[in-house]
C-alpha cells in the first residue's frame, strides 16, 4: 500500500482490513507533505498533531469493528472551512489569526467518515479568484508547472490532490473554484446540486451559490467523499431535506442510450485549435462510449458573466460585513468605531474583495436595486430555465471546464480576463446544477513547454450527481487520461 | 424662519384645542420562546454577559441561521389575534447597516413580504371609551446586543471604549406597525396597553417593559382640526413605559403646536424623550437617513405558510382582553374600571366566567371576587384561583346573598371560612347559623327591646335627631347577634319611632 499514490478506496480498503495503520499513514504523509510543500505551497497550516490523533482514534474505530468508507485517507481542507483549534483564514489578512472554535458540517462528516486532516489549504481570498493569487497569505504553485497558477479559488485543494500531497481534498465552488483548478491540475472536481453539501462553517462568498465539493485523483473517489459529506444538515436551512443517493457503488462503465449535449454557445474553435481539438476529440470519445451526441441551446448563458457579477458581489457585501474587528480578527483601532472599522476593512481586504464588496454595495443601493439585482435575479432564472429546456433534449451537457489550461503568474492583470477564465461553468453555478471536471487531455499552453492538463466540464439535472458521476466514471476509465501525466517531481530527497 | 421663537408661544387648552395630533406607533416586542431565533442559544433575559452565546449569534465566519418555529406560530397567533391576513409566502430579508451591537452588521428582518398584514387592534381607554387603531403589518425580526461605555479605569463616566454584550442578540423580535389612527396620547396608551395585554394572554411575549421586551417608537404630527391633510411628522424615540409614551406624546404635541404658532415649520427627524427634562430632542434629520440595502436573505428559504397550518393555530385562539372587556361591560353591566381590573388578569377572568354561569349573577359575583376574596389572597399572597374557594362555592354566596338569606356581615364571615377550609356555603351558613332573620315578629321584639333600652336616643330622634337611626340598627344587630336583616330592622324601627 502506498499511502503517497494509492486511491482513497485502496486506503480505506486496506486501513479496514487492517493491512495498515492509520497512523502508520499519517506518519508517512507527515513529512512527505512538509517536504513537497515547500515547493508547491498548497498548504496555510499543516496540521500534523491533529491527523495523528484522529489516525489514533481511526485505528481504535477499525479495531473495535467499525468499517470506515474513508478510514486513514489523507485529506486537505480549504482554509474557508471552520475546523475547531486550526485557523480558518479564508485566505485573507482580516481572518490570518482567527482560529475556529467548531467544525464545519461537511468537515465534521469526512473526520467521522476516517478520513486524517493534513492541513488547510490556500485559497483566493475569500474564495474571490481563479488562479490563487488572490489569496493575501501566501503562492501557490501548479504541481504540473511551478512557473504556472494552479487555479483558483480552491487552489490549494487542487494543487494538493493533483501533486500528491493529499489523497483527496474539499474545496467550495460559486461559479467555478473547484472545477477550474481541478482541469488546472490534473484532478477530479465535483461541484454538487447547490443544498446538497451543508455550508455550515463554510465561509460565506455568495451564500446563494457557493457549495462544498471534492478533488480527488479519480471519479470513484470523489463519489466516495461525496457519499460521506453530502445530506441534509439541520444547521444549514438552505440544505435540502431529501435522501441522498449514493453514487460510489452505482458508477457505470459505457455511455450506452446517454444524450450527451454539445452547447452550440460554447464553440471551442475559438479558443485556438490544439484546445478545440482536444474538446472534440472528448465529445468523440463519449461517442465511442456509445452516447449519442445532441446539439442543444443556452441562448442565456451569454448573460452568465454578467449577471453572476452582479449576484455574488451583493452576496459578498452583506456576507463579509461581519468582519469589522470588534469580535475577531484583525482589528486597527481608530479614533472612534467608525474609523476603526474602516481602518480594520481597508487594511485587512485586498483589492478583488474590496471591488466585489463595492460592486455589491452599488447594485444593492436604493436606486440601483431593481435595474442591477432585480433584474439579475431574472437573468438567471432564465439561465436556470434554459437549461432545463436543454435537458429535455440530453442527459448531460459537455463543455470545456476552464478557457485555457493552467497560466503564469500575473499573466491576467485584467480582471475581466480573470473572470472569463469561468465563462462555462458559471451558467451552471447561476442554475445550481452537479456538475465536475474530469482530465480530458493535455494542451502545450502558449508560452509553455510542458503539456498542461485539461478539463472536461459535465452538468446533468438537479439531483443527478449519480448519474454524472457514472458518465463522468465511464469516460474516465475509457481515456485513463490524468494518468498519462505526471506532476512535476519537486523536491525530491 | 420662526416670527418669534417657539420657546415664546404657550400652549394653552384653547391653542391645543385648535389642532388635532395625528399618531401612529411601531412598536417592537421580544418574543418568549425557549431558544432564540436563528439559534439553540437561551432566550432569557440577563445573566453574565456573553455567555448566552454560540458561533451563529456571535456571527462567527461560516456560522448560518435556522429559523425559530416556535417564533413564526407565535407571530401567526398574534396576527390572528388582531384580524390580521396571513399571506401564503412570506420571506427574511437582510438590513444593512454597520452597528457594534449587532454581530453581522446586517439585522435579519422582513421587508416587503411579513409574516401578517393588515389587522386592527381594539382598544379602550380608563373612562371607558372605545377607538380601533388599524396595523400596517407584524413582521418577525432578530434583536441586536447591548453596548455599555466604559472609561479606562472601567467607570462609565468619561467612557473611552465600549463593551458588548451579545446575549440579547438574536433574540426573536416582532415588530408591530401601527397606521396614524391615533389622535392623542391616551389613545396611543389605550392601543399600547391592549397590544399588551393581548400579547401576554396569547403567551407570545411576556411585554417587560422594564426589561425592555416591549419598546416602542411614535410617530407624532399635528394638523389644523378638520384638515384633510397629515402635517410632518416627527419619531419621537427612548420612551421607556407607558407612562413615558403619554409624557412623550403630550409634550410633542405642544412642541409642534408652538412651532407652528411661531410660524415655524415642523421638519421630518428623529427626536429622543428625555425622561428628566420631560422634552423631546432633536437626534437625527430624514436626511442622514440609511439606505439599508434590504435584499432577501440566501441563508434563509421562503417561508410558505399553508392554509392548514393558519386554521390550526386560529383554533388554538380564545376571546382576547379587548373582546372580554367588551362582554362583561355590554353584556354583564360591569362598571369600566372593574371590567378592566379583571380582564387584565386571564386566570381570575376565567374563574370569575366560572363563579357567574353558575350564580348567574356578574356584578354581585364580581363585588366578591374584587373585594374580599382578592383581599384575602392578597393577604396571603396567592392567586385567588389558587386558593381554596371554588367558584361554585362563591356561586352558591351570591345566591344566598341574593335571596336574603344571609346578611352581608354574615356573607363576610362566610367568605372567610370558605378561604380558610373550603366546603359549601351553604353547608357554612347552615353550620354556623349564620341564617338571616326576616321573621317579622322575631325582630319586631328586639326593635322593642333596643327602644325601652335607648329612652334618651328616642327622644332624640323624635326631636329631630334622625341621624340617630344608624345607632339604632346597630344596635337591634347587635342585639340579633348579627343575623336580623338590616332592612327589615329600619323598617320596623321607622315605623315605631313615628308612630309613639
Ligand atoms: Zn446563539
Amino acid at each position: 500500500m502506498d499511502p503517497v499514490r494509492d486511491s482513497a478506496r485502496a486506503i480505506a480498503r486496506a486501513v479496514n482490513s487492517r493491512e495498515a495503520s492509520a497512523v502508520e499513514i499519517a506518519e508517512a504523509m507527515i513529512p512527505h507533505v512538509a517536504q513537497v510543500d515547500a515547493s508547491l505551497d498548497a498548504y496555510l497550516e499543516l496540521t500534523p498533531e491533529l491527523m495523528r490523533e484522529h489516525a489514533r482514534k481511526v485505528d481504535a474505530r477499525v479495531a473495535a469493528g467499525e468499517t470506515l468508507p474513508l478510514a486513514g485517507v489523507p485529506v486537505a481542507i480549504k482554509d474557508n472551512m471552520c475546523l475547531t483549534g486550526t485557523h480558518t483564514t479564508a485566505g485573507s489578512k482580516i481572518l490570518e489569526n482567527f482560529v475556529a472554535p467548531y467544525t464545519a458540517t461537511a468537515v465534521q462528516r469526512l473526520l467521522d467518515a476516517g478520513a486524517l486532516p493534513i492541513g488547510k489549504t490556500n485559497l483566493d481570498e475569500f474564495a474571490m479568484g481563479s488562479s490563487g493569487e488572490n489569496s493575501a497569505l501566501k503562492k501557490t504553485r501548479n504541481p504540473y508547472d511551478l512557473e504556472r497558477v494552479p487555479g483558483g479559488s480552491s487552489a490549494g485543494s487542487a494543487a494538493s490532490v493533483g501533486g500528491f500531497e493529499a489523497t483527496l481534498s474539499l474545496g467550495s465552488d460559486t461559479g467555478g473554484s473547484i472545477r477550474e483548478p481541478a482541469a488546472f491540475c490534473n484532478v477530479v472536481g465535483f461541484k454538487p446540486t447547490y443544498g446538497r453539501v451543508s455550508r455550515y462553517g463554510l465561509i460565506a462568498f455568495a451564500s446563494s451559490l457557493d457549495q462544498i465539493g471534492p478533488f480527488a485523483r479519480s471519479v470513484e473517489d470523489a463519489a466516495l467523499t461525496y457519499d460521506a459529506i453530502g445530506g441534509h444538515d439541520p444547521l444549514d436551512a438552505t440544505s435540502v431535506d431529501r435522501p441522498l443517493e449514493p453514487t460510489a457503488g452505482f458508477l457505470r462503465e459505457d455511455l450506452r442510450g446517454v444524450r450527451v449535449g454539445i452547447v452550440k454557445e460554447f464553440a471551442t474553435a475559438e479558443l485556438g485549435a490544439e484546445i478545440d481539438a482536444c474538446y472534440r476529440k472528448a465529445y468523440a470519445d463519449l461517442e465511442a462510449l456509445g452516447a449519442e451526441l445532441v446539439d442543444v441551446e443556452l441562448p442565456t448563458a451569454k448573460y452568465g458573466l454578467a449577471t453572476y457579477y452582479l449576484i455574488a458581489p451583493a452576496e459578498c457585501s452583506s456576507n463579509l460585513a461581519r468582519f469589522d474587528g470588534v469580535r475577531y480578527g484583525l482589528r486597527v483601532d481608530g479614533a472612534d468605531v467608525g474609523e476603526m472599522y474602516e481602518r480594520t476593512r481597508a487594511a485587512g481586504f485586498g483589492p478583488e474583495v474590496k471591488r466585489r464588496i463595492l460592486i455589491g454595495t452599488y447594485a444593492l443601493s436604493s436606486g440601483y436595486y431593481d435595474a442591477y439585482y432585480v433584474k439579475a435575479q431574472k437573468a438567471r432564472t432564465r439561465i436556470a430555465e434554459d437549461f432545463a429546456r436543454a435537458f429535455e433534449r440530453c442527459d448531460v451537457i459537455a463543455s470545456p471546464a476552464a478557457s485555457s489550461p493552467a497560466f503564469g503568474f500575473n499573466a491576467k492583470s485584467d480582471p475581466v480576463a480573470m473572470y472569463l477564465m469561468d465563462y462555462y461553468t458559471i451558467p451552471v453555478s447561476l442554475a445550481g446544477l452537479p456538475s465536475l471536471s474530469v482530465p480530458c487531455g493535455a494542451v502545450v499552453p502558449e508560452g509553455g513547454t510542458r503539456p498542461m492538463p485539461m478539463g472536461l466540464q459535465l452538468a446533468t439535472p438537479l439531483f443527478t450527481e449519480r448519474a454524472l458521476l457514472g458518465y463522468a466514471h465511464a469516460y474516465e476509465r475509457a481515456t485513463m487520461h490524468a494518468e498519462k501525466l505526471s506532476p512535476i517531481e519537486v523536491a525530491t530527497a | 424662519m420662526s416670527a418669534v421663537s417657539a420657546d415664546a408661544v404657550a400652549v394653552t387648552p384653547d391653542l391645543r384645542a385648535k389642532y388635532e395630533a395625528v399618531i401612529g406607533i411601531e412598536c417592537h416586542v421580544e418574543l418568549k420562546t425557549t431558544s432564540k431565533m436563528f439559534c439553540g442559544c437561551p432566550n432569557e433575559f440577563g445573566g453574565e454577559p456573553n455567555t448566552k452565546v454560540c458561533p451563529v449569534c456571535l456571527a462567527l465566519p461560516g456560522a448560518l441561521p435556522v429559523p425559530n418555529a416556535k417564533a413564526i406560530e407565535h407571530m401567526l397567533r398574534a396576527g390572528l389575534a388582531f384580524e390580521a391576513t396571513i399571506p401564503e409566502h412570506s420571506k427574511f430579508d437582510r438590513k444593512n447597516y454597520f452597528y457594534p451591537d449587532m454581530p453581522k452588521n446586517y439585522q435579519i428582518t422582513q421587508y416587503d413580504m411579513p409574516l401578517t398584514q393588515g389587522g386592527v387592534v381594539r382598544y379602550w381607554l380608563e373612562d371607558g371609551t372605545r377607538g380601533e387603531c388599524r396595523l400596517t403589518r407584524i413582521h418577525l425580526e432578530e434583536d441586536t446586543g447591548k453596548s455599555t461605555h466604559a472609561s479606562a479605569d472601567g467607570r462609565l463616566a468619561g467612557a473611552t471604549s465600549s463593551l458588548v454584550d451579545f446575549n440579547r442578540a438574536g433574540v426573536p423580535l416582532m415588530e408591530c406597525v401601527g397606521e396614524p389612527d391615533l389622535r392623542s396620547a391616551d389613545e396611543a396608551v389605550g392601543f399600547l396597553e391592549t397590544l399588551a395585554r393581548t400579547f401576554r394572554e396569547l403567551g407570545v411575549s411576556d411585554v417587560k417593559m422594564e426589561e425592555g421586551s416591549l419598546r416602542c417608537d411614535a410617530n407624532v404630527s399635528i394638523r389644523l382640526r378638520g384638515a384633510a391633510e397629515y402635517g410632518t411628522k416627527a419619531e419621537i424615540k427612548n420612551m421607556n413605559s407607558f407612562r413615558s409614551v403619554r409624557r412623550a406624546i403630550e409634550s410633542e404635541i405642544a412642541r409642534q403646536i408652538a412651532v407652528v404658532e411661531s410660524g415655524g415649520r415642523v421638519i421630518q427627524e428623529t427626536r429622543g424623550w428625555d425622561e428628566a427634562a420631560g422634552v423631546t430632542h432633536s437626534q437625527r434629520s430624514k436626511e442622514e437617513a440609511h439606505d439599508y440595502r434590504y435584499f432577501p436573505d440566501p441563508d434563509l428559504v421562503p417561508i410558505d405558510v399553508t392554509r392548514e397550518t393558519v386554521e390550526r393555530v386560529r383554533a388554538t385562539l380564545v376571546e382576547t382582553p379587548y373582546e372580554r372587556y367588551a362582554r362583561y361591560v355590554d353584556t354583564h353591566g360591569i362598571a369600566t374600571k372593574q371590567a378592566t381590573q379583571i380582564v387584565d388578569d386571564d386566570v381570575l377572568s376565567a374563574w370569575f366566567d366560572r363563579a357567574v354561569a353558575v350564580s348567574g349573577n356578574a356584578q354581585a359575583t364580581l363585588n366578591f371576587v374584587l373585594g374580599d376574596l382578592s383581599r384575602l389572597a392578597n393577604e396571603n399572597a396567592l392567586h385567588v384561583a389558587d386558593g381554596k374557594v371554588t367558584p361554585e362555592a362563591l356561586a352558591e354566596l351570591v345566591a344566598l346573598t341574593q335571596a336574603n338569606a344571609i346578611n352581608s356581615k354574615a356573607a363576610k364571615q362566610v367568605i372567610e371560612t370558605l378561604w380558610a377550609g373550603g366546603g359549601s356555603a351553604k353547608a357554612i351558613v347552615e353550620r354556623d347559623g349564620l341564617a338571616q332573620v326576616s321573621d317579622r315578629g322575631a325582630i319586631a321584639a328586639i326593635v322593642d327591646e333596643v327602644l325601652a333600652a335607648n329612652p334618651k336616643v328616642v327622644a332624640d330622634f323624635r326631636g329631630g335627631k334622625t341621624n340617630v337611626m344608624g345607632f339604632l340598627t346597630g344596635a337591634v344587630m347587635k342585639a340579633s347577634r348579627g343575623k336580623a336583616n338590616p332592612a327589615l330592622a329600619q323598617e320596623l324601627l321607622k315605623e315605631k319611632l313615628e308612630t309613639p
